[in-house]
Formats: C-alpha cells, structure tokens, sequence
C-alpha cells in the first residue's frame, strides 16, 4: 500500500496557475520527451516524470468549425502544436481559415479569463 | 482467448414506446412501457426479470430508477454507460451474466422524452474544462471538426454529407413509425441552416421522445418464448477518448477496432452481413463508420454513399429504420438500433423489409466519437 502525497498543485491547478501569471506552458517526460496536454498525472507511454515546459507556441489548424447561433458567430479550432499534442482554441482576428494554416499562440486576457488563442502566422512569419 | 459465446443468448423480447412525441410521460414511465411490452412479445411479465441493463443521461444511477419503477429485484445488473454505444456492450455483458448462469432473464431498456422535456431536459455531460473557455458546444462542436478533418483530409464535401441524410430519409419514407417522413432532396439539406460549419441542421439527428427495450434469455430456452429468436452472435468495443481533443485521428474512430473484435466473436465475414445499423447521429458519423468497419475503404465513405449504395436498393441495406436522422433520435440512439436490427431479422419489417435478412452488425456510437461498441446478431438460420 503506497500513500501517494498530494502537496503540490495538480496539473490543472498548475496549468491555470501558469496562465493567470501570463504564461502558456505544457507538460513534457523527462524520460520519453512526448509531451502531453490538456495537463495530466501521466503521460500515454506511462511516464510520470513530467516538467513544465513553454512550447514553441507555433502550430497548424488541425480541424475548425464556426459555431452559429443568435448571438453571432465564432471559431472553434483544434490546433496541433508544434510539440504533437493538440487543443481546442480559436484563432482569432478571423472568421475561418483553412484547414493546415500556420498558427501562432498568444494570451488573451488577464486573471482567471487568460485562455491561449492563436492568430494567423503571416507569410513572412510563416516561411521562417 | 476469450470464450465462446457465440450464439449462447438470443432477444426473445422487443418493443419500442413513445417514438417521436410522447406528451405527458416522463423518461422513465416511457422506459417502462417499452419494457413491459417487449417482455410481454416474450410471453414474460416484470416478476421474471432478474438482470437489468440500463444507460441514460438523465438518470445518475439508471439501473436503479428502472428496478425501482418496473418493481423488479434483480440478481444481476450492470449500467455501464458509454453514451449512446452502452446497449450495443449491454448485449455482450447480458450475455455473459446470462451464460454464466448469474441471471436467467436479462432487461436491456432505454427511455427518454428529450422532445417534449425541451429545454427542461438537463443533460449529465459535464463540461470539460480544457474545452470551457472556447465554448464547445456539445456535442456538435466535436462532430463539426470531424467534418472538417475529414473534408480537408480526403475531400469529403457537403453534397456526400447531404446524400446520407437522403438516403435516411429515403429508407423513412418506407417506415411508418418514422418521425420525419416526406421528399427530401440533397440540395434540400444543403440549403438548411448553418449551424456549425460544415453541418447544417440537416446533418444532425432528430430530437425526439422514445424508449426501447429487449429481453435476453439464454439460447436453449429462446425457442419456448419466440418462435423467431433473434441470436447474439458476437460484441466488441473499444474506447479510446472522452474529448474531440483527445482522438488520435479524427478521420479513425474506435469503430476500426470494434468492428473487427465482434466479427471475429460472431465468426462472420463482412460480405455475410444483410443489414448494417450504424449510428447516425450526424451525417459524418454513416461515412465514418461504413470505412472503419470496412465496407469501403478509408477516405471513400463519400463516394460510397454518393454512388446510391445506402439508399432503399442500394448494394447496401443501411440504417433501414431510416435512422438517427430520419426515423428517432432520443438523446441515446443505441437500442434502435437494435430494435430495427430485430423487427428485420424476424421479418416484421413491412415495406422496407430487406430480403432474407439473417446476419445484421449493430453499431453504437457514444458521446463524441469516443466509445464505440458493435454488436452482431442473427436468426436461427445464422447459427
């Protein structure tokens, strides 16, 4: 019988914690190197020896819809970073984009509302 | 190696309630009619029932609002519940319980009124805090991605998603119990309106009231209870993500693994299959599912369903009810498909029964692609 103990944040706490401070960071094995996220206790291979870890904030549209009801419309999009792993979002300052389109992560709000967006990388940014 | 169970139990009761509008019965008063009424087609009343199986997403704990409504006291239940795929697992699981001699008589049943309820109903999916902040709408969202994947990856496009909901609507105009019957035409549903790109509300399912139940005893004693048993032959499922934003390949779903699992169970080929249901709770889910338990290849579900081999006459039997789209849709779809699958293999079908109908796959999807259960029964014949 193990007595697992709890006295550090878990990672959700950790995750949010993170973004109130401003920060957009993923967890990532020690030993593997996959990364995972939303954030967990263990990672798909098994690996438990995960570390914070700021990603590239680079990624692509992996799937998108634009959600319509009467109060207007707004994108929801699955974006796979850089990194592999992937999370719902939007991508802001549009009303769609195609599938595949370069995107680049930013912290919208403050506080309890800061939520990682992404915005369009533009042709410039996304050649390099 | 898992044991034989091939042809061990057999549906000896069926019955559906309340498909379509039930004005002034609650979810689980229609469960009961169903229930009652699908023992009586067994010749049995609620005193024989020993096991019951149940899933809902208005019930915390749906056995027991089921045992504690029908009076029952069974020895035997199990509410797993894996969204709308849980009854296709119930059939294995009563299976077993049956085979292993811990019940004799198995209840599966079903029962919402989520039509009349309207906004009344509230559903038990709790939000997933990942998704929060972007307002996921559920579960259309997950399915609306889906879409895009799908029609980015492989060139899918709105007219092949349409064709689906013509097909269904083809095969309802052939069933009197269907809710939504009358011409319906592909630029008809391309000309809905746009709920969440790609789908209009001509992709999504219905909403209505309904309940459905089966009765499972095992196979030496089918034939004293219906003179057409209907044999459980084989199950399988697999379960792979909660969250749109955890499926590995949103053009892959568990289907590709539980498809194969209930074949083998079954012993029987693809190509043997009369009658394939498979849960369309929007018009994305039929191609999906037609190229991950095989019946075309992967990335060709469009063509397949453009070709016309879906529709009444098709190469095909589909979803012949006229499905989640056309026929009922009550929050959970699983048992109708089940019932449909039994109304054909007796022959009870009317106008749309599909000839010599004795091998039909049953399968359930659940909650957002995530848990996918198939199922697999035939008649005496099939054995």
């Amino acid at each position: 019988m193990t007595h697992t103990p709890t006295d550090a944040a878990g990672p959700q706490a950790t995750y949010e914690a993170f973004l109130r401070s401003g920060r957009f960071m993923i967890q990532r094995s020690r030993s593997t190197g996959e990364y995972v996220f939303y954030p967990k206790v263990v990672a798909p291979s098994g690996a438990t020896d995960l570390e914070w870890q700021a990603p590239s904030g680079l990624g692509s549209v992996y799937a998108l819809t634009v959600n319509r009801d009467k109060a207007g419309s707004y994108n929801i999009a699955l974006v796979e970073l850089d990194e592999g792993v992937r999370m719902i979002s939007t991508i802001i300052g549009v009303e769609s984009v195609p599938v595949g389109t370069r995107v680049k992560a930013e912290i919208e709000g403050t506080g309890d509302a800061a939520r990682v967006v992404f915005r369009p990388l533009a042709g410039a940014e996304e050649a390099r | 190696m898992s044991r034989d169970y091939r042809g061990k139990a057999a549906i000896v009761g069926m019955a559906t309630a309340g498909v379509g509008e039930a004005p002034g019965f609650s979810a689980i008063e229609l469960l009961g009619l169903a229930a009652v009424a699908a023992l009586r087609d067994a010749g049995l009343s609620t005193r024989d029932v020993d096991a019951v199986f149940a899933a809902t997403s208005s019930h915390a704990f749906p056995t027991m609002s089921v045992v504690e409504h029908l009076g029952l006291k069974p020895r035997f239940f199990g509410g797993t519940n894996v969204g709308g795929a849980s009854f296709e697992f119930h059939l294995l699981q009563a299976t077993m319980a049956l085979e292993a001699g811990l019940c004799d008589v198995a209840l599966i049943c079903y029962g919402s009124n989520q039509r009349t309820a309207g906004g009344k109903l509230a559903s038990m999916s709790e939000a997933q805090w990942h998704e929060v902040p972007y307002r996921t709408r559920h579960p259309i969202t997950a399915y609306a991605l889906a879409t895009s994947r799908h029609m980015a990856q492989y060139g899918t496009t709105r007219e092949n998603l349409a064709d689906v909901a013509v097909a269904a609507r083809a095969w309802a105009n052939l069933n009197p119990d269907a809710f939504a019957r009358g011409p319906l035409t592909r630029e008809d549903v391309l000309a809905k309106r746009m709920i969440s790109d790609p789908l209009t509300t001509g992709d999504c399912c219905l909403v209505t009231d309904g309940a459905a139940a089966c009765v499972l005893v095992r196979a030496e004693r089918a034939k004293d209870l219906h003179d057409r048993p209907v044999y459980f032959l084989g199950a399988g499922g697999a379960n792979w993500h909660r969250s749109i934003q955890a499926m590995p390949d949103l053009t892959v779903t568990p289907a590709a693994e539980s498809g194969p699992r209930a074949l083998e169970m079954a012993k029987v080929a693809r190509a043997d299959l009369d009658l394939v249901m498979v849960y369309d709770a929007f018009t994305i889910n039929t191609i999906l599912f037609l190229e991950d338990l095989g019946f075309c290849p992967k990335g060709e579900g469009g063509r397949f369903v453009s070709d016309g081999n879906i529709l009444p006459g098709g190469r095909l039997a589909v979803n012949t009810n006229g499905g989640g789209l056309s026929c009922v849709h009550p929050g959970m779809y699983g048992m109708f498909l089940i019932a449909e699958a039994v109304a054909q293999i007796r022959g009870e079908a009317g106008e749309r029964q599909i000839q010599d109908c004795n091998l039909a796959l049953c399968h359930g999807n659940g909650v957002t692609l995530s848990a996918q259960c198939t199922a697999i029964l035939g008649s005496q014949a099939a054995l």
